[in-house]
């Protein structure tokens, strides 16, 4: 570990040496090569920087927002931009700004927790079918072909209708229709690591096909489906979005965007900013996504389309 | 989202018989009934078993307790879930998909009603996105790492990224109230409402077959813009894919016999890659045909379309169970059926993929 301390240039040396010589240093080495590709691709830079931007400005809402958003002004309706209202103000005198801000919180979180649900189901169904083979594989696989038949919003919506509206069963009906892609990924992974001799030297030690799957076949797995989520973090924001704007997500006064843009519909001809702001969030974030997932495939999948 | 697999990918695997092309149709119908009977259960699960309390949604909470004990039992609910599931699906073969609490008629005929708007809607947007796409997809592979490779790339990040409820309102501030290029919301004039002899229930195709040239002329206008926004995504997807599809073929090394044969570039590009580029489009332009049917429900709204997007979000705020999921399971089969339609028919046309 002595390497690591060194100077600038040795660090970089360390980095790029031709043959590694410790775990770490090779893992390290992995990232940096992909660091590098990533950091010359100025459109996929642009992505991560508005990424971070809606984490940054997540975490940060309490400094940034000068009031909570939710506490109505009457006496300062529908006001145009200003120095002091940045993006106007809506039909009960809340700051457009702040809930924005405020909004990127619950955006943050339906991604968030769509994810934390989604990636695990996948990965699990997908590594056990590929994994396991035989009729376990037939049975998992027709199960996931037929959600990936299903039109995602119109079951979203029939779901949501079922579970009564609100943000949490909005995210477990996208939920529910999102996980199948992620399985089939994780199959066709498991099924090419499935023979390997890595995975043999591993059962001769005495391994279990449960062991076996945890520590070698689904972190293998991880970083395709990384890639393929996010690209659907875009898709996921515009359902959610639109579920909002249904009035079936987020329910009043939460500052969920797409319920903004729906509350703010009936002004759209006098004061078309109340819900013109609240779509172009939601357009930079998804563009942000896009551009990350892509700049992210190029470098994690270069055989991928260009 | 972007992914160039069908969504029933049949391709590679399912191949039961290895009999060619009647074991692959075989596998596309044992699959499709698969697929249905998945539908339907998932459909039943939503309208019997997860809502709290079936009966409470139509008697009401204030009904008497023998009132509530009828509808119990008329709905089947003191039977095991698979009796339940039974008649269910014997109903909906049937075609009876229960009664609409909002419009008091019968599910069935409702969606009759409203389908031809949606299915008008989603036909005009996919082929605008097609007669698009496709040729921006072709330069864009031609001249790829030029501007106009850019420039696609542009409109498929554009299209992928923007809230289409909100650029359709937008659609409309602009170019109905600011401009008035367009006619508004709704799918006519009032005022036209109601002239034309429904036939085909497309309004476009009834005007023009009863020579109402004025009538077509308006519902024109009305369709421009919902058609448009609707197609913005169809577009990026497709010029997407073709350009994606293109380079493959333009990499393969008989474009490379021909050029050095010194076939024309011209000829090269659209007799030789694109032909073979057409197979793989038939499977696309189905899949966002399909997703187009339900992708309209969201533009429907905004544009009080009177299809069977805005039937089923209307229904869903009136409680209107019924009509829900009989709207999700017509979408679902329309969707399905698309999906597997273009599966097949990929197979027919191209030997390889049998």
């Amino acid at each position: 570990m002595s390497e690591l301390v060194e100077t600038r240039h040795g660090v970089r040396a360390w980095l790029l040496a031709s043959s590694p010589r410790s775990a770490l240093q090779a893992r390290c080495q992995r990232f940096y090569i992909s660091w590098l590709a990533f950091f010359a691709n100025p459109v996929a830079m642009l992505g991560l920087v508005i990424v971070a931007g809606l984490v940054v400005v997540a975490l940060l809402a309490p400094w940034i927002a000068s009031s909570n958003g939710v506490d109505p002004d009457l006496d300062a309706r529908l006001q145009p931009f200003s120095s002091e209202h940045w993006f106007g103000t809506d039909q009960l005198g809340r700051d457009i700004f702040d809930r924005i801000v405020w909004g990127s919180r619950i955006t943050l979180y339906i991604v968030g927790l769509v994810a934390v649900i989604v990636v695990p189901v996948g990965l699990l169904i997908g590594t056990v079918a590929g994994f396991v083979g035989g009729m376990v594989d037939n049975v998992l696989m027709r199960i996931t072909d037929i959600f990936l038949a299903f039109p995602r919003l119109i079951l979203a919506l029939a779901f949501v209708a079922a579970l009564g509206p609100g943000l949490e069963n909005a995210v477990l009906a996208i939920a529910l229709t999102t996980w199948s892609p992620y399985a089939r990924i994780a199959r066709a992974e498991a099924l090419t690591i499935r023979n390997s001799e890595f995975i043999m030297a591993a059962r001769v030690q005495g391994a279990g096909t449960v062991g076996i799957l945890y520590r070698h076949v689904m972190p293998l797995c991880l970083s395709s489906v990384i890639v393929r989520l996010t690209l659907d973090m875009a898709g996921i924001i515009l359902t959610a979005a639109g579920l909002g704007f249904l009035g079936l997500g987020a329910q009043p006064p939460t500052p969920e965007w797409g319920a903004m843009i729906s509350n703010g519909r009936q002004f759209l001809l006098d004061q078309w900013w109340v819900p013109t702001v609240p779509g172009i969030a939601i357009f930079v974030v998804s563009l942000g996504f896009n551009l990350l997932g892509d700049g992210l495939r190029d470098v994690l999948d270069p055989k991928s389309e260009r | 989202m972007v992914d160039a697999t069908p969504a029933v990918s049949v391709s590679g695997r399912s191949r039961p018989f290895g009999l060619g092309l009647l074991g692959s149709v075989a596998g596309v119908a044992f699959t499709l009934a698969l697929t249905f009977l998945g539908l339907t259960a998932i459909t039943f699960v939503i309208a019997r078993v997860m809502p709290v309390d079936p009966v409470l949604a139509i008697v009401g909470d204030r009904a008497a307790q023998d009132v509530y004990d009828q509808v119990y039992r008329q709905l089947g609910l003191d039977q095991p879930l698979y009796t339940q599931y039974l008649r269910y699906l014997g109903q909906l073969a049937q075609g009876d998909l229960g009664v609409s609490i909002m419009t008091a008629q019968p599910v069935m005929a409702d969606l009759l009603r409203f389908f031809p708007a949606t299915l008008e809607l989603a036909s005009v947007a996919t082929l605008a996105g097609v007669l698009l796409g496709v040729p921006m997809g072709v330069l864009a592979a031609v001249k790829r790492g030029r501007w106009p490779d850019h420039l696609v790339r542009m409109v498929g990040l554009f299209g992928y990224s923007v809230p289409v409820f909100w650029l359709g309102m937008v659609g409309l501030l602009i170019f109905y109230a600011k401009l008035g290029w367009v006619a508004g919301p709704g799918r006519i004039d009032v005022f036209y409402d109601g002239i034309v002899e429904p036939v085909t229930g497309s309004i476009l195709v009834d005007a023009a077959l009863a020579g109402e040239w004025e009538i077509f002329d308006n519902a024109v206008s009305h369709l421009v813009l919902p058609a448009s926004i609707l197609a913005t995504y169809t577009l990026a997807y497709i010029a997407r894919m073709t350009r994606s599809f293109m380079l493959d073929q333009l990499s393969q090394e008989y474009v490379l016999t021909a050029r050095v044969k010194g076939v024309s570039e011209k000829w090269v590009i659209w007799r030789h890659a694109f032909r073979n580029v057409l197979v793989q489009l038939i499977t696309i332009i189905g899949l966002t045909y399909a997703s187009l049917l339900e992708g309209s429900v969201l533009t429907e709204t905004v544009f009080a379309w009177p299809g069977i997007g805005q039937y089923i979000t209307a229904s869903l705020f009136k409680n209107d169970m019924n009509a829900v999921i009989g709207g999700t399971i017509v979408v679902g089969v329309c969707f399905v059926g698309i999906n597997m339609l273009s599966d097949l028919l990929y197979r027919m046309v191209d030997p390889r993929a049998r």
